[in-house]
């Protein structure tokens, strides 16, 4: 049935049905049709500058004459007529580029950018080919931008998107356009670190190379060359899908792989940047069991092929007691459930801090529980009214606060279309709407970096954060429970009216999760969502989560660490095999070293850290673009990730250790990630949507026998990579878990949504190639966006109860040197793989302790002094900062910060002045420094 | 105002050079315009008179300032949703205009009246006067005008006893060519890169801060207190039927004349009447090649077109446009590269750098002139040159600045394609003496 929406435009005579409120150029770019652009953008829309996609506009059809239009200043209405392929627009276009030509370089053979540039696509469509200038071309000077983007200025074309991205989308402040005429310069005010958190983004936002991924320079190669496949990032929980890149066995670059319901175009910085890790060379690459030496040293012996399954068989089966098993927020759906089934549920333990452990129990029950239903996050950038409780949301999930960006201008972008300025009118919309700002209200710890696009913001404790929350929806509905007491004047101010903006929106989205660690925020947080629902709104409740996969081991369930540790003291484990994680990270140290004390401890995974450091024999474990698994992100959407190659030495995909470890102790076989998946769908109703979330291994394109290949057609250099090897080409390797092939051959056309290794279109190189995969441009890939949502609100069924547990107002310790310390999380640091990275590294901040300065005072008068924090027995001797947004009686802990884990926060801490004794040591923990886990 | 009624703009202008003040004005019958309009006229009456005169934007284009006005969404009272701005458009920096200079320097008076009027009009509480950085002696007027009319309440809260109230400041410009445009103006302001905006929406619905806002150039403004004082029908007939429109214009010329200057003359003057009896002629030993009619981005016109009258409909008829009004002479002792080169230099350093044609098309414009002017040129420049002309269109790029660029550029090479290929062909500007 046709959609009577609906409206006919006129393409080269002949009509084309489209949607309207768009633009021409949009609407001939979803047709199919090839019309090259610059400074349109998918995602940020028409401004009309560079006047590459000039067509013809006809009045009607007996209007021969016509006049050239920009397509994408054209509105998409009803009888529009237009040719692309009229003679004087072909013209028109092909002198665009030549323009501008006239100051690039044409330095494409030693440029990052060639083979997928924007600007060698759209000069070889519109057949400009000759130079017909003798003049000098103008010349700039480069900037450094910080470890991640590398700049080229004269390559620019002042297509301003960088700016637009930068500044307009992304609110970037430390980037801009100076200068006028032919001298535009694209940069930064004087030399420096970019600091925004996306500013990745220019790398694919720029459609020639000004602005190129300087990691991948660090160890370059042309992009035709390298083996790509589908996988999901594993720095936040929001689970955005990207395409890494390697060559020669190294993950060379990471990119943004569009979903229209997740990540959209862009990716953060973490994401982009963060793969350092799996190039390591600290990494493990063979299995090791240790011994103790003659001397009384530990030794590690080195495994051969064939070797380390017998071995680990012995162990298990030699075990004397229990053998349990520690699962992991950041490992596949698959490795901790066959870890679930070899040790047996009963023996199985979430990997996660026992806080954690509640709060995503707690969240989990939240969504499974009631009708409410937890957002995408391109929902979350629709949504008309935003309350956030107690995230640091671009500290935790910068792609949540990129969403929120954009959530911002929904109010008054409705209001500038109202008087009829269309949304795709970039700069009229710009223009219109100035800095005026839909709701967003911020209740957190400490300030955060888009505090300055809220309307009202609250720092405190996270008790007085979950009142605020809580008396809030009391004021939505009089029937939800408000607390006792009066709230801090500055929440109390804010009640009214966030319970108005609230009501009166019409997507209203409630924004928490585990980063205040308090159960309290979390029940405030779903009580909103609740008054909001029964007010008869659909609101969205989004949970922000600390990992790659906490909500996929919450859903799969397993005991609370803790009671390993009890089991342990009690001698009730006498096997325990740790899945991806290091427990100093999650437990007190003499918690998880009471925990590895068992008799044999095995840990699988990928770089040493200081649970690996103390097992008796360790399996190499595949990195995420080293194999393929699911993840579950914040949302509830499990996505399948694939191996990108196969890495060398003896790593292994956990689950695949796992599933031969069951399999050699008399448990089930399991020989591909579908047996695997189909058997936890069977198992537990709620993965039922698992083996959907991608297609299986012997899914082939219709009427085919071959696979999707993993490397692009122009892959050079396939019979002599391995000539210092063998001289014979090698037979690629087989991949029996999906149906991607390591191989240039195989079905070329566009593949299944979740099977798309790099966006590529006959003629389309670059990233923007993509409007080839939508079914619309900026709308849903072909087939529907990848990954498959296992939580959806229940239509019928009990409603989830109110949450009554109402804390007390958070009260200052009588005690002056006693606080409550917080969680404070950093886009760089918060997330230890990411920081593994080198370029990474370079941006992560040496750690400290927040304090009001009211507070600080009683310590000392100068920021940067140093002072001791003793939590709950261990101790930090940490500078302190100033930070004016923390509450009395409140610090700040920025939790990840190299030698900042080992305690669950928030807690009661005591801090101490510096005296005499103390070691001269550097900042950090007090003990374990220089030990594995401080990497 | 005693022989007003045949110049209107510039008949009050004391002869010592010195602005008008407060007292000056108002004995010559200034203010009496908005205390009329005051208490007398509704905004609607105040803007259906300036309708109904047929008053025409002189800021170049012609655009009847009533029907602008009347964008303005719900133009009636102040007491609509949220704020209206009016603007006069003082960034007079047209090379060869300096009609609004005059103006300001003489008579701040009747600009900050005609704003009065056009913000009763279309109910705006603020004015600004985005002025030219250079025009300082323009600006001291302006200051000292502004400050006595607020002392006399004639601006501020309940102007003159009424409820209409107005806060108006001077906004001293940095300096871009393209702040005369209109958008670009109102980024200015807003403390934006000077960039046009895209259109629609258009200022009147959304302008400065996204608010109705309505710029007006100096002259057209200056010539609403005369409209509202005498009446449109007046207005019509100052031109005396010399031309469709009303009123009278500030003509000026400039080049190797004998009287080089400005005058206010009824609108439809021809040509040559100003160029022969006002301006005196050309000086002894010049003659006439061409000119610019109305400022540096209109064609050039020969000596067969020189009977046209000069207004916005007819100076199109001989393939120009009337624009400021404002002449710039060529004679034949100056080198016509070297003229358009010093044009297309002006055009191409002012190009804001938004869009392609504009910010590409006019320096490779440049380069092109330098180096035929040096000697350097080859005669495929020519047609390269007609071709950026011709690229060069309206709708082509993003605003009016490069198709103005383009028309004395098309035009000068078509009439004086023999003095270029003379360039080339001689590898020398003939021009210049060949040194020894």
């Amino acid at each position: 049935m046709e959609d009577k929406k609906l409206i006919t435009v006129y393409i080269e005579d002949k009509p084309y049905r489209v949607k309207p409120e768009r633009s021409m150029l949009d609407a001939c770019l979803t047709l199919g049709f090839d019309l090259p652009y610059f400074c349109w953008h998918p995602a940020m829309h028409s401004v009309g500058a560079c006047r590459q996609c000039a067509v013809k506009q006809f009045r009607d059809e007996n209007d021969k004459k016509g006049m050239l239009v920009m397509a994408c200043m054209t509105p998409a209405a009803e009888g529009v007529r237009i040719s692309i392929k009229d003679p004087e627009a072909v013209e028109f276009r092909s002198k665009v580029i030549e323009w501008l030509m006239l100051n690039h370089p044409h330095d494409c053979p030693v440029c990052d950018e060639g083979g997928e540039c924007h600007l060698q696509d759209m000069t070889v469509m519109t057949g400009h080919v000759y130079r017909r200038t003798r003049f000098k071309k103008r010349t700039h000077r480069n900037q450094y931008l910080g470890p991640f983007v590398n700049h080229e200025m004269n390559r620019c074309i002042q297509c301003y998107r960088c700016v637009r991205f930068y500044n307009d989308y992304a609110g970037g402040r430390d980037f801009g356009v100076f200068a006028a005429h032919d001298n535009v310069y694209f940069g930064r005010q004087e030399d420096g670190v970019l600091q925004s958190e996306f500013s990745g983004n220019l790398v694919e936002v720029c459609p020639t190379g000004v602005f190129t991924d300087r990691t991948l320079k660090a160890h370059y190669t042309r992009k035709w060359d390298l083996q790509t496949a589908p996988s999901i990032c594993v720095h936040c929980g929001l689970g955005c899908n990207v395409i890494p890149g390697e060559r020669y066995g190294t993950l060379r670059r990471i990119r943004n792989r569009y979903n229209g319901q997740v990540n959209g175009y862009f990716i953060c910085d973490r994401g982009r940047y963060g793969y350092g890790f799996v190039n390591s060379e600290r990494r493990i690459r063979h299995p090791y069991y240790v011994t103790c030496g003659a001397s009384g040293e530990k030794e590690e012996n080195k495994l051969d092929e064939g070797k380390a399954l017998p071995h680990a068989k012995s162990l298990l089966q030699g075990a004397k007691g229990t053998i349990i098993g520690i699962g992991s927020p950041r490992a596949s759906l698959e490795a901790n459930y066959l870890l679930k089934r070899l040790s047996g549920p009963e023996n199985f333990y979430a990997g996660f801090s026992g806080r954690d452990f509640n709060l995503v129990r707690r969240i989990i029950s939240i969504l499974t529980g009631g009708p409410i239903r937890t957002p995408t996050l391109k929902e979350v950038a629709e949504a008309d009214a935003v309350f956030v409780l107690g995230e640091d949301v671009p500290g935790a999930a910068p792609m949540l606060g990129l969403a929120l960006r954009q959530a911002v201008r929904q109010k008054p972008v409705e209001a500038a279309k109202k008087s009829g300025i269309p949304v795709w009118n970039d700069y009229a919309v710009r223009m219109a709407v100035q800095n005026d700002k839909g709701p967003l209200f911020i209740a957190a710890s400490a300030a955060t970096r888009i505090d300055p696009l809220a309307e009202g913001v609250f720092h405190g404790a996270p008790e007085d954060i979950a009142r605020l929350g809580f008396a809030v929806a009391a004021a939505i509905r009089p029937d939800a429970p408000a607390p006792q007491g009066a709230l801090p004047e500055a929440a109390a101010r804010l009640v009214p009216l966030i319970a108005a903006r609230l009501k009166t929106a019409s997507r209203p989205v409630i924004i928490s999760g585990t980063g205040a660690g308090s159960m309290a925020v979390i029940g405030a947080a779903a009580n909103i969502a609740k008054s909001l629902l029964e007010s008869g709104k659909g609101p969205g409740l989004c949970f922000v989560v600390p990992e790659c996969n906490s909500i996929g081991l919450g859903l799969l369930g397993g005991k609370n660490l803790k009671e390993a540790v009890a089991a342990a003291r009690q001698k009730r484990a006498d096997t325990v095999i740790v899945l991806e994680n290091d427990l100093f990270d999650r437990l007190s140290a003499p918690e998880a070293e009471a925990l590895l004390a068992a008799r044999q401890v095995i840990a699988i995974d990928h770089l040493p850290n200081h649970t690996v450091s103390m097992a008796h024999m360790v399996l190499p474990a595949a990195a995420f673009a080293e194999g393929t698994g699911t993840l579950v992100s914040n949302e509830g959407r499990a996505q399948r990730f694939y191996k990108v190659y196969v890495p060398g030495g003896q790593i292994e995909e956990s689950w695949r250790w796992l599933a031969q470890l069951l399999a050699a102790t008399g448990g089930a076989e399991f020989f591909t990630l579908d047996d695997v998946d189909r058997a936890l769908a069977e198992e537990m109703p709620v993965f039922g949507g698992v083996p959907a979330a991608a297609p299986p291994a012997d899914f082939r394109m219709s009427g085919l026998e071959i696979k999707i290949p993993r490397q692009p057609h122009r892959f050079s250099g396939r019979t002599a990579i391995h000539a210092d090897v063998d001289v014979h080409e090698p037979k690629p390797p087989v991949d029996p878990d999906s149906p991607l092939s390591f191989s240039m051959e195989g079905f070329d056309g566009r593949p299944p949504s979740a099977l798309i290794s790099r966006f590529w279109a006959p003629g389309w190189n670059s990233v923007q190639a993509v409007n080839k995969f939508q079914s619309e441009v900026g709308g849903q890939l072909h087939g529907g966006d990848p990954g498959k949502r296992l939580i959806e609100p229940a239509s019928k069924g009990p409603s989830l109860s109110y949450f009554t547990g109402i804390p007390p107002a958070f009260k200052r310790a009588w005690d002056k040197s006693l606080f409550l310390i917080v969680p404070l999380y950093h886009v760089f640091g918060s997330d230890r793989l990411s920081a593994l990275s080198p370029p990474v590294a370079e941006l992560v901040p040496s750690p400290y302790l927040a304090l009001n300065p009211e507070d600080a005072r009683d310590f000392t008068a100068r920021e940067g002094a140093e002072i001791r924090l003793l939590i709950e027995g261990v101790s930090f001797r940490l500078p302190v900062r100033f930070d004016a947004s923390i509450a009395r009686g409140v610090a700040g802990f920025p939790f990840g910060l190299p030698g900042l884990h080992g305690v669950e926060l928030p807690a009661w801490g005591r801090i101490e002045v510096k005296m005499s004794g103390w070691a001269e040591k550097s900042a950090g923990r007090e003990w374990g420094e220089g030990e594995a886990g401080d990497v | 105002m005693s022989d007003g009624s045949e110049r209107p703009l510039t008949g009050d202008f004391r002869s010592d050079g010195r602005p008008l003040d407060m007292g000056e004005y108002e004995r010559a019958g200034g203010y009496l315009a908005i205390r009329r309009a005051l208490k007398e006229m509704s905004p609607a009456e105040v803007m259906n008179e300036v309708k109904a005169s047929r008053l025409r934007g002189r800021g170049g284009a012609g655009f009847p300032t009533g029907l602008k006005w009347s964008f303005v969404p719900d133009g009636e009272g102040q007491d609509a949703a949220g704020p209206r701005y009016i603007i006069a458009n003082a960034d007079e920096m047209e090379p060869g205009a300096f009609k609004d200079r005059i103006l300001m320097e003489n008579n701040p008076h009747m600009l900050i009246e005609g704003l009065l009027l056009g913000a009763y009009a279309i109910g705006a509480g603020c004015a600004y006067i985005f002025l030219r950085g250079e025009y300082g002696r323009a600006a001291k007027a302006i200051e000292r005008a502004l400050a006595e009319a607020y002392e006399k309440n004639h601006l501020g809260k309940d102007i003159l006893g009424s409820d209409f109230s107005l806060e108006m400041r001077l906004h001293m410009s940095a300096g871009r060519y393209m702040c005369g445009e209109e958008t670009g103006l109102i980024n200015s302001i807003e403390g934006k890169r000077a960039i046009p905006r895209a259109k629609p929406p258009y200022p009147q619905v959304c302008g400065f801060m996204g608010r109705p806002t309505v710029v007006n150039n100096v002259e057209t403004l200056c010539n609403v207190p005369h409209i509202i004082r005498n009446g449109a029908e007046w207005y019509k007939g100052l031109s005396q039927k010399l031309s469709a429109d009303g009123g009278t214009k500030i003509y000026g010329a400039s080049g190797r004349l004998k009287r080089p200057g400005a005058w206010e003359l009824p609108l439809g003057t021809t040509a040559r009447e100003l160029l022969e009896e006002h301006a005196g002629g050309m000086r002894e030993g010049f003659g006439f090649r061409g000119l610019l009619p109305g400022g540096a981005s209109t064609e050039f016109i020969l000596e067969e077109h020189l009977d046209v009258r000069m207004d916005f409909d007819s100076v199109q008829s001989v393939g120009s446009r009337m624009g400021t009004g404002t002449m710039v002479v060529l004679d034949d002792r100056t080198c016509p590269v070297g003229m358009q080169l010093s044009l297309q230099k002006f055009f191409a350093r002012e190009s804001c750098g938004w869009c392609t044609p504009c910010r590409e098309g006019l320096p490779w414009v440049v380069h092109m002139l330098r180096a035929i002017e040096a000697g350097e040129g080859e005669m495929e420049d020519i047609d390269l040159l007609l071709e950026q002309a011709r690229l060069l269109a309206p709708g082509h790029t993003f605003c009016a600045l490069a198709p103005g660029a383009a028309e004395p550029l098309g035009s000068g090479v078509k009439y004086f394609r023999e003095d270029f290929e003379r360039h080339i062909r001689g590898k020398r500007c003939p021009w210049k003496i060949k040194s020894l």
